[in-house]
């Protein structure tokens, strides 16, 4: 008893030595890594000189989180992991999991009494202590409100899980009249503009670009192409010829579906890599048209003051115009109506474009590009047009991709091509892969954390405090959106929703592994 | 059981790839209601014409020409891979087992009746406004592969993907997924490699009733005798790409050419072996 006893506790003293110098490790590396990268910046002085600022107490906290992190992650979280896996000799059970350790009854009620405290008392309490402690108030807030909200789904994970779709359009639904409850119309502005829609946007292009990517498995890296097709249709048809968004917005589909066609012919015949250089260069190509056609396109400067939507025609946002929604309805005058109309409208695109998508997994052209994405050659065999149907599931995903631009163009009332980079590309790209390819509710779940949690990264001012008052967190949101892009990859490698649906069943539905499907190879 | 009504006519194909002359100026027939197996040692040819009729290559010379039931008659030389299948109705399988793994069973089936189910939901646009047509179209489509499912012994896997069945299993899915499209003419390349002796005498039983029930001329490709001597009416023996022999299994099997091809041996000294075989074993079997 003894001797095991003497054991463990060598081996505890082991793994804090070595936690220990992994943490150094990881500092060293932190360090050679990031010396270049935050130690030192040039920028430029009063004088137009390149000067060299530096920033070691920013490096310092780079290298202690590294060094902080691995060795929390040596000393404490793997043994906790490995218990975890242990069975307990006398229950014969599992250790209660992470989740049903995390939400205990009494942390709820602990939570719950801040939540509503400082929910009533927030503003006094603010305001009594010293300034710099005010954003740790608001942040204290945040997190017990964020705690109970995340009690309650996993209070009811499991009804939530069965009834997911529904539950989401509902809250879809309720969110911009909860968001004017809670922060008045004009603060309602911020929340259903740019978190919803812009979430919305990205949810419809990144469903249109499922259909390529995820059921027929063809590399595109110029989607953001037919997006721009969409936006400029809409943009310079309506500025124009002053055509009303409800003819231009199938218009704009179809002409991009059209564009899709034309790119498809010459592109699909290529496969994997050089499929997606090629797809990655006729983006650019349309880029480079937008900026030079100046005569058309306006150049960089872009097409502005462009027409905004109407509700058909009856009511209409603009200010002049005698039937303005707020004016009939003697409402106050407010932006906050015609961003609310655009969030239905992008909502309502949106379950469009799922609709249309999951019908057509169940006819045979779905049938017909999944087949593509596992083996083109036995397609072949089957009597399978592969140029055709390649076509149609181009076509099909730009033709998405043009609602979405000219939804776009209707709700910036601004396009230029600067919107349309191929940095556009790659992030509609990454929604797809981190969603897990061919999964609807995994792609939406992808955008809703990727746009979402970079638009809250630029909330978060809390990290100025610990940063220090110079770090401004919108800079570092490609770095954060990197690393959890990594952080989720190496957790679950075929994205959110690994698995896939079959279209059709003799007996039951069985979701097919993630470990039979096929990336497609172009 | 011979009737010598031929649906598939090949003649004088030669394929070049580079300097190598892999098929050389053959010319064979397979009869209406035959399974014909096309045998012959390693590299010599075989599966290269298999992908000649099957639309896969383009040969370099020949004909070949496939006559349907009705009449009607294909050169299949000048069709594209897929036109074989959809218009020709010749079906194939392939040596390395090409299935949509990560798709069900069932829908491998599915997807192998595209061109049937296109046609049905109108180019897809009938189908996705929910027309009955369609809706008929697909619930007989769903019929059809349960059927072929049935004579595969398959129709307990049905809801799981292709990729997880056992090997025996994929091959005979493979063979089901081919029937699916309708065709009068079926092309298996190897279809016993890798089974086990009982999975074997079953794919015997498969493509038996295969020929029975639908009237489907089969040709294999097959390295197993057991199985080409048991089921097929009509061999064809390739060497270097050029036919040493051709008739029923019986006349095949005592043809000394193909057995100095298969024992190994130079030309001049066929002779000698057939002789050395008749010594030990008078009419002998190979």
């Amino acid at each position: 008893m003894a001797k095991t006893t003497s054991k463990t506790a060598v081996s505890d003293d082991n793994l804090m030595a070595r936690a220990l110098r992994e943490g150094f490790y990881a500092a060293l590396v932190a360090l050679g890594l990031f010396i270049l990268f935050v130690g030192l910046k040039t920028d430029q002085n009063i004088l137009n000189e390149l000067i060299l600022v530096q920033r070691w107490g920013l490096l310092a906290v780079f290298v202690a989180i590294a060094a902080v992190g691995r060795f929390l992650t040596v000393a404490y979280i793997r043994p906790f992991l490995a218990r975890q896996k242990v069975t307990d000799v006398v229950t014969g059970l599992l250790p209660d999991s992470v989740a049903t350790r995390f939400f205990r009854m009494p942390a709820l009620i602990v939570a719950a009494v801040i939540a509503v405290i400082l929910m009533f008392a927030g503003e006094t309490i603010g305001a009594a202590v010293p300034a710099a402690l005010a954003p740790w108030v608001t942040m204290i807030r945040a997190f017990a409100i964020i705690y109970v909200l995340a009690f309650g789904f996993f209070y009811f994970r499991a009804y939530i899980s069965a009834h997911f779709n529904m539950l989401a359009l509902i809250a879809l639904l309720i969110y911009p009249p909860l968001m004017v409850y809670l922060f008045g119309f004009q603060g309602s502005l911020k929340y259903v503009d740019n978190f919803g829609i812009q979430i919305l946007i990205y949810v419809m292009l990144a469903w249109g670009l499922n259909i390529v990517v995820g059921l027929a498995g063809l590399l595109d890296l110029g989607y953001v192409a037919f997006y721009a097709v969409g936006a400029y249709s809409y943009a310079l048809l309506s500025s124009y010829f002053g055509l009303s968004f409800w003819i231009l917005l199938p218009m704009a589909g179809i002409l991009a579906g059209f564009w899709g066609i034309i790119l498809g012919f010459p592109v699909l015949r290529l496969k994997g890599d050089y499929l997606a250089i090629v797809t990655l260069a006729f983006g650019e190509i349309i880029r480079l048209v937008l900026i030079n056609w100046t005569a058309v396109t306006k150049g960089t400067f872009g097409i502005s003051g462009i027409a905004k939507a109407s509700v058909f025609g009856i009511w209409s946002f603009d200010l002049a115009a005698p039937n303005n929604f707020a004016k009939v309805f003697e409402l106050p005058m407010s932006s906050a109506y015609y961003k609310i109309f655009l969030f239905y409208l992008a909502l309502a695109l949106c379950m469009l474009t799922a609709l249309v998508t999951v019908r057509l997994r169940r006819m045979p052209i779905g049938r017909a590009w999944e087949a593509l994405r596992e083996d083109e050659i036995a397609c072949r065999s089957l009597g399978i047009n592969t140029v055709t149907t390649k076509l149609t599931a181009f076509a099909t995903g730009a033709m998405f991709g043009g609602f979405a631009g000219s939804f776009f163009a209707v709700r910036q009332g601004f396009v230029s091509p600067e919107s349309f980079v191929f940095l556009e590309s790659a992030i509609i790209l990454a929604i797809v892969v981190l969603g897990g390819m061919g999964s609807l509710v995994g792609i939406a779940v992808a955008a809703t954390v990727m746009i979402g949690g970079t638009e809250l990264l630029r909330e978060m001012t809390i990290l100025k405090q610990v940063f220090g008052p110079e770090f401004t967190p919108e800079l570092y949101r490609m770095l954060i959106f990197g690393l959890a892009m990594i952080v989720v990859m190496v957790w679950k490698p075929r994205g959110f929703v690994g698995s896939r649906e079959p279209t059709a069943f003799l007996r039951e539905r069985k979701s097919v592994s993630g470990s039979f499907t096929k990336e497609g190879h172009g | 059981m011979m009737t010598k009504d031929p649906i598939l006519k090949v003649e004088h194909l030669s394929m070049r790839f580079g300097g190598l002359m892999a098929i050389n100026d053959l010319s064979f027939e397979a009869y209406r209601g035959n399974i014909t197996a096309l045998i012959g040692p390693n590299g010599a040819g075989k599966t290269t014409v298999f992908n000649c009729i099957t639309g896969f290559y383009k040969p370099t010379m020949g004909m070949i020409t496939m006559r349907q039931k009705a009449g009607k008659e294909f050169l299949l030389e000048r069709m594209s891979d897929f036109e074989v299948t959809r218009d020709a109705k010749v079906a194939r399988t392939f040596q390395n087992i090409r299935l949509f793994s990560g798709l069900t069973v069932l829908e491998n089936l599915l997807v192998a009746q595209h061109n049937k189910l296109m046609l049905a939901s109108g180019y897809t646009i009938l189908g996705l406004l929910g027309f009955p047509a369609y809706k008929k179209a697909a619930a007989e489509s769903i019929e059809q592969a349960k059927y072929w499912l049935d004579k595969a012994s398959l129709t307990d896997r049905a809801d799981d993907p292709a990729g997880d069945l056992p090997y025996g299993a994929q091959r005979r899915l493979e063979i089901a997924r081919a029937m699916c499209t309708a065709p009068e003419f079926l092309c298996l390349d190897e279809p016993a490699a890798g089974l086990n002796p009982r999975e074997s005498l079953a794919l015997n039983e498969l493509l038996r009733s295969i020929r029975s029930d639908t009237g489907t001329s089969i040709l294999l490709i097959e390295h197993d005798m057991s199985v080409v001597m048991e089921i097929s009416d009509h061999v064809v023996v390739l060497e270097y790409g050029q036919k040493i022999s051709d008739g029923n299994p019986e006349h095949v099997k005592n043809d000394p050419k193909v057995i100095a091809a298969y024992l190994g041996v130079e030309d001049d000294e066929v002779d000698e072996v057939i002789e050395e075989i008749e010594h030990i074993a008078p009419g002998g079997t190979l």
